[in-house]
């Protein structure tokens, strides 16, 4: 350890960010290709096969979108979350608790005409995530209770409930065997844009909404400031609490649209399984951005095909889904690392020195 | 009532040895939410372990070691490579879910070997198991959970009356004073952090190996995060997490006690009872302002010497 | 015979990133001295110490104690070679006890012996003339009793060399005056002693040999009764400097601008931080504010500024009374107060964000809408930084790269930019060096002269008496008196601050 010096950088030109940032990408692919080289299979097999089965054909490309999309939104979500330093690990309840307000409107009202439907069920969807996130929120504001437990435990409510929504009151007596909700009218479906459910126009709306947001509007910088200094938010006038809620309102809202997405162009019902982990994902997409709307779009983007690729080979070359998974690890503990050779130069000191006698 | 308590005692187990670990490594100053992922690989390489010997003791050293080095990574991503601890944590829950549904696939529904199962039925400890009352739910339990009595005592002596555990508590609430003190702050960083993952492997382990004594998908269904929350209702002091996790493994079989004895209650709304409790705990926890009840003053922060 | 050699460095050299913080220093110091080592803020003092303290590692030169060559890896290292350094910020655990901080870190035995320890705590006491409740926690503990902790805590630990970084600080001069008899004890048992600071008259009086480092090289060792302050000062700062603060004079009648009256605070821990608090700050003076750390005086910048909530008592803005509005509303009201915290990172500003955002900071809540607009920042931004002379290699540069003395420019640019008419400073001149101090100073000055009511906080009492007009002294949340500076001594004011007996103008 002795000869290892480590010193903080001061500058780091943006040419030499990239190239570390770049390299530990690669370097994260080197590691999964050996974890797949371990378990049995070839890596030079695995990857041109996953990339094949995320963008090989129409279909498929449509599939990785279509995982992309609520990956996007979700992500929008809760970096607006991490921006203020709130740990909103709450994505997943979000999702499910907005497909909640979404499949109700759905199910429940009858006679209006499809735009007001789907904007209306956007609305209440929008509505019950943001009320699932405020609920941590306000606890934070008030009593400094711990948000990211708060949220992991409302995600588990959350699933609870739609579950037993799901095998109970809301059981559809068409089901047979296994319980589900009622199918949504067409009426309460998102019409397709060129193929694919309109779903995508939605999310590249709100990656601009969103970025326009944080740097363009005045709660955006509070926002900012909050999340690095509340000393300074406090001194600079700011109202810290309605900030934090603002901001998780929005959060929980944009996770509860994606629920709506979900809800109302894919499974076309309310589901316990909707969320699907997007919720976690998102987390680390937007981590991985840097908190920049976007930047998480291409994330997202890259990460979706991840994800088709890894379910494409689950079929073609038998690998268990839990591979997937763990690559999904592996990566991301590169990127984190990595994150350390961009604030610090490490260095081999020239000497080894003993003590010795001095005459 | 009894047989209540000790099956609660039993349920409870799992998350005495997580809370142990994480509360740990939280005196070491590191937020580790991977405890989740730490529980399923103990859980996975103790059963895997214990199965594929039929030695009980191999099955455990398998879980402490798959936990370490699960929280291996975690030291070095947070310790030596100073990355953002939270996102660190959740990032080893989801490789360690991974990790372990892939190696327990081979094993889905296998019971646990004849060998383990008997090694850690019940057996009653001379005197103490013959206390009315308090004897058969405390001390005519299993081996592990004696193991995890011990765990709490040999815990709190350690933090509290040695002088390692002293330094352990000064680097978790001021890195720069115990430094400048001559601790080494990263070989305790890294060495607690690792116990503290080998302690929550146990936890998992004691899932896969004792209460169900099978390998299944997700065997620990969450406890991991309950652990966390405990950590902090337990006001990071062994003792206090023993109780925290006897309440919670009361609740968790709350249900099933309740629906046997003919009350009528709904599964889903059972299932959430110890996920709100969390939450009821988290927020009264919040309101307790001594100082000593405090986190860890320098709990999620990585310590560079050089900062200037 | 010749004293023995207890350290001495040669040609010692550390950078860090592109800023060379020692280059080739030369240090020697001796069994039974008192060893002064001056230099003003950033010349590097206290990185050549952390080097015998093992935290810092040389990058180039020696080290040698006692003879022999060494180099340290922690500050393990340098404990065991019987280095005890006392930091300027203390490195104690709050929420431990005096006794298990001296514990800590030393690993005799495997259980901690609290009776054993104690005693042998008392015996080096006794020895030394120090005091220290064994059991009393570091929290609840003064600043000078924090002092004398990490003092007993290093010679428990066998030192024989001791550091001292900027110890007088933050103490009163009685408390001084006891910390300069135990350095003087130490020396008469052989010990050898450095003592890091800037404060020359506290090196006449307690140092027998000087070294002084400028800019990160040594510039020269002399024997502290062969030299005059004059000559130390023309070798800490390079030329002739005339140290005196201008004090202009205002002409009569002031207008009050501020009046606190009965003001009571209570903090976190629900004790009262100001207890009934009343004064006066009148337009076209400086009223500083003195007092041992934690009197008061951040509660009362905070108070004013409408961080802090009152229990009881009024504040006065030109006859207005604003005690109860929240920063928010003090800007929005067009209330014109300027504030320079303590805290320039933590709470002056943002330290990720440039100078454009920082100053966007105050302004944007009187912009309409809800977009917001940078324009008119930038050009406010480019303005300061040539009036006040800020370096920085653009307006949008993160704040916290700059230098100390830039930062502060930042801040007292943005403060007054906005022409407030009263503006409290918390400790503007801590860490800066001596140009930059001067400039702060030159720019109250001219604030003062146009009318400007400046509180200022601070904690060199020859600054503060040179600087002020009146002197307000802070006990314990009470205000025990508002001094003229030119008919009272240092040792009237640090009985004060003390608690002592009240004196009023």
């Amino acid at each position: 350890m002795n000869l290892i010096q480590i010193r903080k950088r001061d500058e780091l030109s943006l040419a030499k960010e990239r190239i570390i940032r770049i390299a530990a990408v690669l370097l994260s692919l080197v590691a999964a290709g050996l974890v797949i080289m371990i378990l049995g299979y070839s890596p030079f097999e695995v990857f041109p096969s996953m990339v094949k089965g995320a963008l090989g054909t129409e279909i498929r490309l449509q599939q990785t979108i279509l995982k992309a999309i609520p990956l996007v939104i979700t992500s929008l979500g809760i970096l607006v979350a991490f921006k203020m330093k709130f740990w909103n690990i709450g994505g997943e309840g979000q999702i499910l608790m907005g497909a909640l307000g979404a499949s109700y409107v759905a199910l429940n009202v009858e006679g209006l005409p499809k735009p007001l439907m789907l904007l209306l069920m956007g609305i209440a969807a929008m509505i019950a995530g943001g009320l699932w996130a405020f609920i941590p929120a306000f606890f934070k504001a008030r009593l400094g209770v711990n948000e990211t437990i708060f949220t992991l435990m409302l995600n588990y409510i959350a699933i609870k409930y739609v579950t037993y929504l799901q095998y109970g009151p809301w059981k559809s007596p068409e089901s047979q065997g296994f319980p589900k909700v009622a199918t949504f009218e067409d009426y309460a479906v998102l019409p397709s844009l060129f193929g694919i459910h309109a779903g995508w126009l939605i999310a590249l709306i709100l990656v601009a909404l969103v970025y326009f947001f944080i740097n363009h509007t005045k709660t955006g910088f509070e926002i900012c400031v909050v999340g690095e200094s509340t000393e300074t938010a406090r001194y600079a006038g700011m109202n810290i609490s309605t900030v934090v809620i603002i901001s998780m309102l929005l959060s929980g809202g944009l996770c509860g649209l994606t629920g709506m997405i979900q809800a109302s162009a894919v499974e076309k019902t309310l589901s316990a399984s909707l969320s699907a982990g997007y919720g976690f994902t998102a987390i680390i997409t937007a981590w991985l951005a840097k908190l920049n709307a976007v930047a998480a779009l291409f994330v997202c983007i890259a990460f979706a095909v991840l994800l088709q690729g890894g379910m494409y080979i689950q079929i073609s070359m038998q690998i268990p889904a839990a591979v997937a998974d763990m690559m999904q690890g592996i990566i991301l503990f590169f990127v984190l690392g990595s994150e350390f050779f961009l604030q610090y130069k490490v260095s081999l000191s020239g000497k080894l020195r003993k003590t010795k006698e001095v005459a | 009532m009894e047989g209540f308590l000790a099956a609660a005692v039993v349920a409870s187990t799992p998350l005495l040895f997580a809370t142990l670990g994480e509360i740990i490594t939280e005196k070491a100053g590191h937020l580790n939410l991977g405890v989740e992922g730490l529980m399923l690989m103990g859980a996975v390489m103790g059963f895997a372990a214990g199965y594929e010997t039929g030695s009980p003791w191999i099955g455990l050293l398998g879980a402490l070691v798959a936990g370490g080095m699960g929280a291996l990574i975690f030291a070095f991503l947070t310790v030596s490579l100073r990355a953002n601890q939270v996102v660190t944590g959740l990032t080893l829950t989801i490789f360690g879910t991974g990790f372990s549904s892939f190696i327990g696939k081979n094993y889905v529904g296998m019971p646990v070997p004849v060998s383990i199962k008997e090694a850690f039925a019940s057996r009653g400890v001379p005197l103490l198991g013959d206390i009315p009352f308090f004897g058969p739910v405390f001390f005519q339990q299993d081996l592990f959970i004696y193991g995890s009595y011990a765990a709490v005592i040999l815990g709190t002596l350690y933090l509290f009356k040695t002088r390692k555990g002293l330094n352990l508590r000064a680097v978790g609430e001021s890195s720069a004073a115990a430094d400048a003190s001559g601790v080494n702050v990263t070989l305790y960083k890294y060495v607690h952090i690792c116990a503290g993952g080998a302690l929550c492997g146990l936890g998992g382990a004691y899932m896969s190996l004792a209460m169900m004594a099978v390998w299944q998908e997700n065997v620990v269904a969450g406890r991991g995060w309950i652990a966390v929350a405990l950590v902090i209702f337990a006001s990071w002091n062994p003792v206090k997490a023993l109780v925290g996790s006897l309440l919670f493994g009361g609740l968790s079989i709350l249900g099933f006690r309740l629906q046997s004895m003919g009350i009528h209650v709904s599964q889903y709304w059972v299932d959430m009872l110890p996920y709100a409790a969390t939450i009821i705990i988290i927020i009264l926890s919040s309101r307790k302002n001594k100082k000593e009840n405090q986190p860890p003053a320098n709990l999620g922060n990585a310590y560079f010497r050089e900062e200037r | 015979m010749e004293a023995m050699k207890a350290i001495e460095m040669k040609g010692i050299s550390k950078a860090f990133g592109g800023i060379q913080a020692n280059e080739n220093v030369d240090l020697t110091v001796f069994n039974g001295e008192v060893h002064a080592l001056l230099g003003e803020n950033g010349a590097g003092k206290s990185t050549l110490m952390n080097m015998l303290s093992g935290i810092y590692r040389p990058d180039g030169g020696t080290v040698a104690i006692y003879g022999r060559e060494v180099a340290f890896s922690s500050p393990g290292d340098s404990i065991a070679m019987g280095i005890g350094m006392i930091h300027q910020h203390f490195k104690l655990v709050d929420v431990m006890t005096a006794r298990e901080n001296i514990a800590l870190g030393n690993n005799k035995g495997f259980f901690t012996r609290a009776k054993e320890l104690s005693k042998e705590i008392r015996a080096i006491s006794d020895r030394y003339g120090l005091d220290v409740d064994p059991d009393k926690k570091v929290y609840n503990m003064s600043v000078g009793e924090k002092q004398t902790l990490e003092i007993i805590k290093v010679l428990y630990r066998g030192a024989k060399i001791l550091i001292l970084d900027e110890p007088t600080a933050v103490l009163t001069p009685q408390e001084i005056k006891r910390l300069f008899r135990i350095i003087r004890n130490m020396r008469d048992q052989g010990c050898a002693v450095v003592i890091i600071t800037h404060k020359l008259n506290e090196v006449m009086e307690i140092s027998d040999r000087i070294t002084v480092l400028r800019r990160g090289q040594t510039i020269g060792t002399v024997n502290t009764k062969d030299v005059e302050v004059g000559n130390l000062i023309e070798m800490m700062v390079g030329k002739k400097v005339d140290l005196a603060i201008k004090k202009t004079k205002m002409p009569e009648p002031k207008p009050e601008l501020l009046q606190v009256d009965n003001l009571s605070v209570r903090n976190s821990e629900n004790k009262l931080a100001l207890e009934e608090v009343s004064f006066s700050l009148y337009g076209g003076e400086i009223l500083g504010v003195a007092g041992v750390a934690g009197s008061g005086q951040k509660e009362i910048c905070e108070t004013i500024a409408g961080l802090l909530r009152a229990e009881k008592g009024r504040i006065f803005f030109e006859g207005e009374n604003i005690l109860g509005k929240t920063p928010r509303d003090i800007i929005r009201l067009g209330i014109r107060m300027g504030f320079i915290p303590e805290d320039r990172l933590g709470m002056g500003l943002v330290g990720s964000m440039d100078i454009v955002h920082n100053l966007i900071l105050k302004d944007y809540q009187n912009q309409p809408g809800i977009l917001l607009k940078r324009g008119p920042c930038e050009a406010k931004a480019k303005a300061i930084v040539e009036r006040l002379d800020i370096q920085t290699p653009g307006i949008h540069h993160p704040v916290k790269k700059l230098s100390g003395g830039n930062i502060q420019k930042v801040l007292l640019g943005r403060e007054i930019d906005s022409n407030p008419k009263v503006l409290i400073t918390a400790y503007p001149v801590r860490g800066l060096d001596i140009g930059a101090s001067y400039k702060i100073y030159d720019l109250l000055n001219e604030q003062k002269a146009k009318g400007v009511g400046v509180l200022f906080i601070g904690e060199d009492l020859d600054v503060l008496m040179e600087l002020c007009d009146r002197i307000m002294v802070f006990c314990a949340g009470r205000t025990t008196g508002i001094v003229n500076p030119e008919e009272v001594t240092k040792e009237e004011i640090g009985l004060l601050m003390t608690g002592g007996k009240e004196a009023q103008i």
